[in-house]
């Protein structure tokens, strides 16, 4: 313990950065990027394929440090506290990175950046998803803002990336403006905490505010309230979402997907960090006792918002006319739904939301993808214009029928096993909070329960309408008596189409995998049963290789133990 | 290789591969594509035949004629569902392959929440699925008058035979859950692109109100998952459970078997009808000793955690039979949810009214007898008279709106409403005593089910081919049909009288069936609702004919000279319709055909329903 913290910090930067590498690869991505355009040569080079390339290969990379850590549940911290190690960080890492290069491939069908723009695009996409991953991992209040301001300063200008679209600017100026605020709020609500409790380390924070019982003061009950209402931001949950239809409406829609997947998955895991450090079942009685005031409080609050969220965004969706609008009040009405499953603030909880997040990845891309293609081939985004389009393209439709339903929760798709997760989650945390003498959590699970089936049923409505639209009217070309002409998609998009809806239809079928790697993965970090970050000089002998053999607060009691005798 | 296995599953899965293959046909070969989905449905039928048989079999090597108190052959016992599941559980765990003959068919599905590819036959899904196999392939014969989109429409109707199948054979509430909703969607589309001119509100109103049913069902789904039943547990999987956890107290279990879930829900009812708290206590504890075995030391706290258990409580029973009720009922249709059903069975195409009326309406009425009642006896037998009262207005009301009717296809659905009311009647006449009365109930609404679905179905496709001529359904435009069509006047006549009820004709049977039963039917409250609810229901007979009489009278009788060059019934519209009255005809002469392999499994619900009582 002699060790100045920079000296440790300097002796273990290697191992961190390789644990790290994934993200790096990203940087040295977006520098690449910028930098070849300098070269006359290739100045007009598409950068589609090398973006493409080089996700891949980072994901290859994640996907690499995932089979190192599966069987061992750990929580390992980086950089000094300021990022997090974990199997859920790992999970969420592979999901976005994974995304990223689906999404990739997406522009690279239908050409929306164009090879001038290129560069500036993948570079925006790569720092968007760079700071998504530090949001899926940050442990300290400084990181936390950072890495929410690195995903949304790239968003900012996605949103605006069809030049000389009015709407397109306006989308971007009222994404800006509203993210200016809550990031300001936000890092008010930081400087609270930090200041209140002299240390950005979350693990210490949140054991401060509830093991020593701060919870009620009013500067935590700001600073949390503040810090909240970012991720709330990001999340676009009710009562932050108005942003949120009005960029999915301006922006393209391949920009849509992937705020709607990417910064929703990023927000969630950041969510679930804060409050599942805060509260929640441990399984035991006796630990529950500890923790009790604050789940008291962060159970019904979360609850309402969940359920505010997804009641809104069904109902507001079922008014809209234009395709990307409809889709976005879906994604806030998913946002909902996902945020129910933290409600329970359990680690059954966290899992289901990974599974949630990995279907939802699949049914929102989908969704998308289809709604670029129909643009690209009609140069429309009006759910009217579409009428009967089933017999100009029925592949695209059929698809886009898939992904719709499995949005909606049809079995055998992904999507109702995603809410069937919800679901169970919902009702076993139910029983469990009644077995603990907590009645009214109880109860607030069971009402959660039945919103989220209530929801399922108004949901119905709006897509069942599109289908309509698109398969059960006649077309334009029939009333006003001309010929139907077929308009089918290119071959290349048809089968992206084809394939993420089969993926979506095995995912709902083949359950098996992804749930126990979600069950697995679950396992977020225990801050509460992480003691205060101290540094160790050198790694450990029995680290893994290729991993950060960094400090080990472990995820067990076990663990922890080891890690003190090593000092 | 387990036979029975890959004979249910093909049976479910041809449609489906059908389906599938359909996609390869190019355009312009519509003919082609109708005789493949019809070969489609024939091998579908086929199969189920084979299962059938096997099912045979399995019924006549037990067969032995010693009876049990209930009045049911003894050596049928062991082939009731639990008797068999537990054998096969054995078997399985002696040889480590599951045995092949027995109609049973579980493999793991999805681990994480141990929901099983369940599945498994007895007397009331055998009975459900040849009736769907049948209906299927004599509707896709019906089919071929529909133009539009030939591809889309065989398709949606294939997997919608797939939906069907699966939900009669699963054993496996997930599954069945499952198969349950997949049905929704073809038949959203089948109403909603070939229906009539208000077809998007019917099918909108079809989805929306089943939809809304599956909630809750899901929400009793989710109830039973999260209960703990390692006390009822085969005690390998308890044992197999305990090992898992190594020796940390015991492990709790959770199934979605349905078979074990209605011998929890049985114990539950037992428990609640005990009388003193000694006598509970006792009850609990031989529970827990008869597991002492298998587990980890009990105490006396577990003995108390037993004594909570959520099936042990009236509120759970009300709250959760409530849920599946009105989940099922909504598909049944039981008043006050019926309106989904004139607007969707009107608007629907011909052959898809037949399926409608035929087959969908039944998955209702087996949904009430294999999950609902097994799972919360206590509830249903508490609440049998007001289910009483229900089926009542079912009946009346059914019978009253069709009279009213001036739309022919629309009255078809009204006295839908009102015969299936009779099937809810014979369900629910839970009696005090004298349980072979109920008996008789039960197989009468499993038989009234039957007829139902090939009288209505007969009765749709009769409007259909008017339909077709007259392209109005204008019950006060028609007359004198019979002039220029004799053969088709006198097979709808027939038809309808079998709708009716009339003795020597299919609906005869049931519906005498259910009213016997009822006669007897009464609760300490109520000491004569039976004999007020036999009467009205056997007076509601008389509005039946009522209206069939007056229908056939405006319809067929008479001359009219504008319909005087119409065709007579063609010979593909005779081969869809005469195997209906063949069937009507046969069923109604020889209720045994159906009866012999079917009422040992009805029975046998009812039997182990009142063991206690005995």
């Amino acid at each position: 313990m002699n060790a100045t913290f920079a000296e440790a910090l300097q002796s273990r930067l290697p191992a961190d950065a390789v644990a790290f590498l994934p993200e790096l690869v990203l940087c040295g991505a977006i520098v690449v990027m910028l930098l070849i355009r300098l070269v006359p040569r290739y100045d007009r080079v598409h950068m589609g394929a090398i973006a493409i390339l080089i996700a891949g290969f980072a994901c290859g990379l994640a996907c690499y440090q995932w089979t190192q850590m599966t069987n061992v549940a750990r929580t390992e911290y980086l950089f000094g506290g300021m990022l997090v190690f974990d199997n859920f960080t790992i999970f969420l890492k592979i999901f976005l990175l994974a995304f990223l290069t689906l999404v990739i491939l997406l522009t690279l069908l239908t050409g929306i950046p164009d090879r001038e723009d290129s560069a500036d695009f993948y570079v925006l996409l790569f720092g968007s998803t760079l700071g998504m991953s530090l949001m899926a991992s940050s442990s300290h209040l400084l990181m936390v803002f950072l890495s929410i301001e690195m995903a949304s300063l790239p968003s900012y200008a996605l949103a605006g990336f069809l030049k000389g679209r009015r709407q397109s600017s306006e989308a971007a100026l009222k994404y800006v403006v509203y993210g200016g605020g809550a990031s300001g709020v936000m890092l008010y609500g930081i400087s609270l905490l930090a200041g209140k409790f002299g240390t950005g380390f979350l693990p210490v924070i949140l054991v401060k505010i509830t093991a020593e019982g701060h919870l009620m003061e009013p500067a935590v009950v700001m600073g949390l309230t503040f810090i909240l209402a970012g991720i709330g931001f990001k999340l676009a949950s009710v009562p932050f979402h108005f942003w949120c239809p009005d960029v999915f409406e301006g922006a393209a829609a391949e920009v849509g997907a992937f705020l709607s997947v990417a910064s929703k998955g990023a927000a969630l895991a950041m969510l679930a960090r804060v409050v599942l450090g805060m509260g929640g079942l441990t399984g035991t009685a006796d630990r529950f006792d500890a923790w009790n005031v604050a789940t008291d409080y962060l159970v019904p609050v979360l609850a309402v918002f969940a359920v505010l969220t997804t009641t809104f965004g069904n109902l507001a969706a079922y008014g809209q006319t234009n395709l990307k609008r409809l889709l976005a009040y879906s994604t806030i009405a998913h946002a909902g739904f996902m945020m129910m499953g933290l409600a329970a603030l359990n680690r059954d909880g966290a899992a289901a939301v990974l599974f949630y997040l990995v279907t939802y990845l699949f049914m929102n891309l989908g969704a998308f993808a289809v709604v670029a293609m129909l643009r690209n081939l009609t140069g429309q985004e009006d759910i009217s214009y579409f009428r009967g389009f089933i017999y100009r393209s029925p592949i695209l439709v059929i698809t886009l029928g898939v992904f719709l339903l499995s949005l909606l929760g049809m079995p055998p798709l992904a999507g109702f096993m995603a809410k069937f997760h919800i679901f169970t989650v919902l009702y076993d945390a139910g029983q469990e909070y009644d077995r603990l003498g907590k009645p009214h959590l109880s109860w607030t699970m069971y009402a959660l329960l039945l919103a989220g089936g209530l929801n399922t049923v108004i949901s119905l409505f709006y897509y069942v309408k599109v289908l309509k639209v698109m398969i059960l009217e006649k077309t334009l070309e029939d009333v006003e008596e001309r010929p139907v002409e077929a308009k089918p998609a290119p071959i290349l998009h048809s089968a992206y189409a084809v394939a993420i809806a089969l993926v979506v239809l095995v995912l709902g079928v083949y359950v098996n995998p992804l749930a126990d790697a979600s069950g697995r993965q679950g396992g977020i970090a225990d801050f509460r049963s992480t003691p205060r970050p101290t540094v160790t000089k050198g790694p450990p002998k029995n680290a893994p290789i290729g991993l950060n053999p960094g400090m080990k607060m472990g995820g067990g009691k076990k663990k922890k133990k080891k890690g003190m005798g090593m000092e | 290789m387990e036979t029975d296995l890959l004979m249910m599953s093909l049976c479910i899965f041809i449609p489906s591969a059908f389906a599938l293959g359909l996609l390869f046909f190019p355009k312009g070969t519509e003919e082609y594509m109708r005789w493949w989905s019809l070969v489609g449905t024939a091998a579908t039928f086929v199969f189920s035949m084979f299962v059938f048989i096997d099912y045979y079999a399995m019924l006549q090597r037990n067969q032995d004629n010693t009876l049990t108190p209930a009045g049911i052959r003894r050596a049928d016992a062991s082939t009731q569902l639990s008797a068999r599941a537990e054998a096969a559980a054995n078997v399985k765990a002696r040889s480590g392959e599951p045995s092949s003959d027995d109609g049973l068919a579980r493999y793991p599905w999805i681990g994480r929440f141990g929901i099983e590819y369940y599945l498994g036959i007895d007397g009331i899904s055998m009975a459900m699925v040849l009736l769907t196999t049948v209906l299927f392939f004599l509707s896709m014969i019906a089919s071929w008058g529909i133009e539009k989109h030939v591809k889309g429409y065989c398709m949606l109707f294939l997997i919608l035979e797939t939906g069907v199948l699966g939900t009669f054979f699963a054993l496996d509430f997930f599954l069945f859950y499952i198969f349950w909703e997949v049905m929704l969607l073809p038949m959203y589309f089948l109403i909603g692109i070939w229906g009539g001119p208000r077809r998007e509100y019917a099918a909108i109103k079809f989805f929306l109100y089943t939809l809304f049913g599956s909630v809750f069902i899901l929400i009793a789904l989710l109830a039973f998952y999260f209960t703990d039943v390692q006390d009822f547990a085969p005690k390998e999987t308890v044992a197999a459970a305990n090992a898992a956890v190594k020796g940390k107290g015991t492990a709790e279990i959770h199934t979605f078997d349905l078979v074990l879930l209605a011998k929890v829900g049985k114990q539950g009812m037992d428990w609640m009808h005990l009388e003193s708290e000694a006598e509970r206590k006792k009850f609990v504890q031989a529970i827990v000793d008869r597991r002492e075995k298998e587990r980890n030391p009990t105490s006396a706290a577990d003995v108390e955690r037993r004594l909570e258990q959520a099936f042990f409580s009236p509120t759970f029973q009300y709250v959760m039979f409530l849920f599946l009720f009105v989940g099922f009922a909504i598909k049944v249709p039981i008043f006050p949810f019926h309106t989904w059903l004139p607007d969707a069975h009107v608007e629907a195409p011909t052959p898809i009214s037949m399926i409608l009326a035929g087959i969908l309406l039944k998955l209702g009425g087996y949904g009430i007898l294999r999950i609902a009642y097994p799972i919360c006896p206590w509830a249903a037998h508490a609440l049998a008279y007001y289910l009483c009262i229900l089926a009542m207005i079912n009946i009346i009301y059914g019978a009253f709106a069709a009279m009213a009717q001036t739309d022919f296809k629309k009255l078809v659905a009204y006295s839908s409403i009102s015969h299936m009311g009779y099937v809810l009647l014979g369900i629910a006449v839970w009696p005090e005593s004298n349980f072979n009365n109920w008996a008789w109930g039960m197989n009468g609404a499993m038989y009234q089910m039957i007829a139902h679905g090939i009288s209505s179905a007969g009765m749709f496709f009769c409007v259909g081919v008017i339909y077709d001529r007259a392209h109005h359904r204008n019950l006060d435009n028609f007359r004198g049909l019979n002039e220029p069509m004799p053969l088709y006047g006198g097979i709808s006549a027939l038809i309808f009288f079998a709708g009716l009820g009339l003795p020597g004709l299919c609906g005869f049977v049931g519906e005498f069936m259910v009213i016997l039963s009822t006669w007897n039917f009464s609760t300490p409250d109520h000491p004569h609702a039976g004999k007020v609810l036999a009467i009205l229901a056997a007076l509601t007979v008389v509005i039946t004919a009522a209206y069939i009489l007056w229908t056939l009278q405006r319809v067929y009788l008479g001359t009219n000279p504008a319909y005087k060059d119409y065709k007579d019934i063609t010979p593909r519209e005779l081969v869809c319709i005469i195997p209906l009255a063949i069937l009507a005809i046969v069923l109604g002469i020889l209720p045994v055909l159906i009866l012999q392999w079917m009422e040992p499994h009805v029975t046998g619900l009812v039997d182990s329903l009142v063991q206690l009582k005995m």
